[in-house]
């Protein structure tokens, strides 16, 4: 239960960068690291369709076999000691972000498997809060029984699916993040 | 459309038309509440602090030998979760303008002259109590375009990531009896004066320490990451061996 009441957020503003961005925190996977690389890129996009140049994008997803490293993650399967599996990027002149990473492995739902899926969080000035979503990949497997797709209305669930770009190696998934809008990605209440 | 509505009762609401900013960046749709799985329970809190260096004193980390100019203080507190247990070994990050008001940062254009010797962020971790310790400088204010003269109150930005992804909070710190913050549409978000209350740090005496500099205190609550309840069948077997 809760007993204290929560610190209420504040916007990150426009001035986070070197509170928050390092070199390399967008690069999650090593040479060691086990799974297949795949490269995330988009573009974070306000009401106006205008690119948002002042927005942080953090990653945070399981290694290639489904395991998170945090102790609340407490299946036998094992870490993979080269990847921590968060990455941070903030948003460039033209509003895009990319990670290079792997693909997430498949991670239990309350019932059954959820789709192979990697968490996101949006910070930027204007957000007073930050924004939680998840990428989905177009290949899925599984949408349809995902435990949180599911809570989407079916219209809406393109907005949180990353689809393959070109036929590169290592494939690449375009993700745009619209914080509002007609085609307003789905934000979820944590 | 309603807008979406804050996932708390003391946050701010992600549509706040004073602060300009917030009117085309807020979502129209109401948030989608979804069960909370492994992916929500778990966060990179306890990893990335792991890999963290300690770099906590901000008049000194600009590394070019010289402090930084301004009043010397120190920022101080426990960071617990909302059922009162210390929030151990996470990493806090802060930035923060200079004693001028003014950030380095190409985009801040403020009349103000740069501290060469201030870079204005940090790092730390909190000790096993869940108690974090910063020495710094204190901020100044500065202006900004959201309306006429509008001037943002002296503030020190926080990001903590706590245990799971609920906890991830990014907020700013305010200063006691500051008479901007009665006209900051960013302080006055936070819908009830209890929970704006909990932004302001409070002066304390027994952290000042003598001819050095001034304390002040700011604790912080994270929301804590109960799941949804839920444990694999390889957790049963590995509990039971």
């Amino acid at each position: 239960m809760s007993r204290y009441a929560p610190t209420p957020p504040q916007t990150v503003g426009p001035f986070f960068h070197g509170g928050l961005l390092r070199e390399g925190m967008n690069v999650m996977a090593s040479a060691d690291t086990l799974g297949e690389r795949i490269r995330i890129e988009g573009q974070v996009l306000d009401g106006d369709g205008a690119p948002v140049t002042d927005a942080v994008v953090e990653l945070w997803q399981a290694n290639a076999r489904g395991r998170y490293r945090h102790d609340a993650d407490r299946r036998l399967v094992p870490e993979d000691p080269t990847f921590t599996g968060f990455g941070r990027c903030g948003t460039d002149d033209d509003g895009r972000y990319w990670f290079e990473t792997i693909r997430p492995g498949i991670v239990p739902g309350p019932d059954g498997d959820q789709a192979p899926h990697i968490n996101v969080a949006v910070l930027a000035r204007g957000l007073l809060h930050h924004l939680s979503t998840r990428l989905y990949f177009e290949d899925g497997p599984g949408h349809e029984a995902d435990p949180v797709l599911r809570r989407v209305p079916a219209e809406r669930r393109g907005t949180v699916i990353a689809h393959r770009t070109g036929s590169g190696v290592p494939p690449t998934y375009r993700f745009d993040i619209v914080l509002q809008g007609p085609n307003e990605t789905v934000f979820f209440d944590l | 459309m309603s807008p979406a509505r804050a996932v708390h009762a003391d946050f701010p609401p992600y549509l706040y038309d004073a602060y300009r900013a917030t009117v085309r960046r807020a979502p129209t749709h109401p948030l989608v509440e979804v069960p909370r799985t492994l992916s929500e329970i778990t966060g990179p809190g306890p990893v990335v602090s792991a890999a963290s260096d300690e770099d906590a004193d901000l008049t000194l980390n600009g590394g070019t030998g010289v402090e930084a100019a301004g009043e010397r203080i120190i920022v101080t507190g426990r960071v617990v979760d909302d059922g009162g247990k210390p929030v151990v070994d996470t990493l806090i990050e802060i930035w923060q303008a200079n004693a001028a008001g003014r950030y380095r940062h190409r985009h801040d254009q403020h009349h103000a002259p740069i501290d060469a010797n201030f870079i204005g962020f940090g790092r730390c971790l909190t000790d096993r109590n869940g108690v974090y310790r910063f020495t710094t400088i204190r901020p100044g204010a500065y202006p900004w375009q959201n309306h006429e003269n509008a001037w943002r109150p002296a503030h020190v930005h926080f990001s903590l990531f706590g245990a799971g992804l609920p906890a991830r909070l990014v907020t700013q710190m305010y200063f006691p009896g500051d008479p901007l913050m009665d006209l900051d549409p960013i302080f006055n978000s936070v819908p009830t004066a209890a929970a704006r209350d909990r932004l302001i740090a409070r002066y304390a005496h027994d952290v000042t320490q003598p001819s050095w500099a001034l304390g002040f205190r700011f604790d912080i609550v994270l929301r804590g990451s109960e799941a949804t309840p839920f444990e694999s069948s390889e957790h049963e077997h590995a509990v039971q061996r």
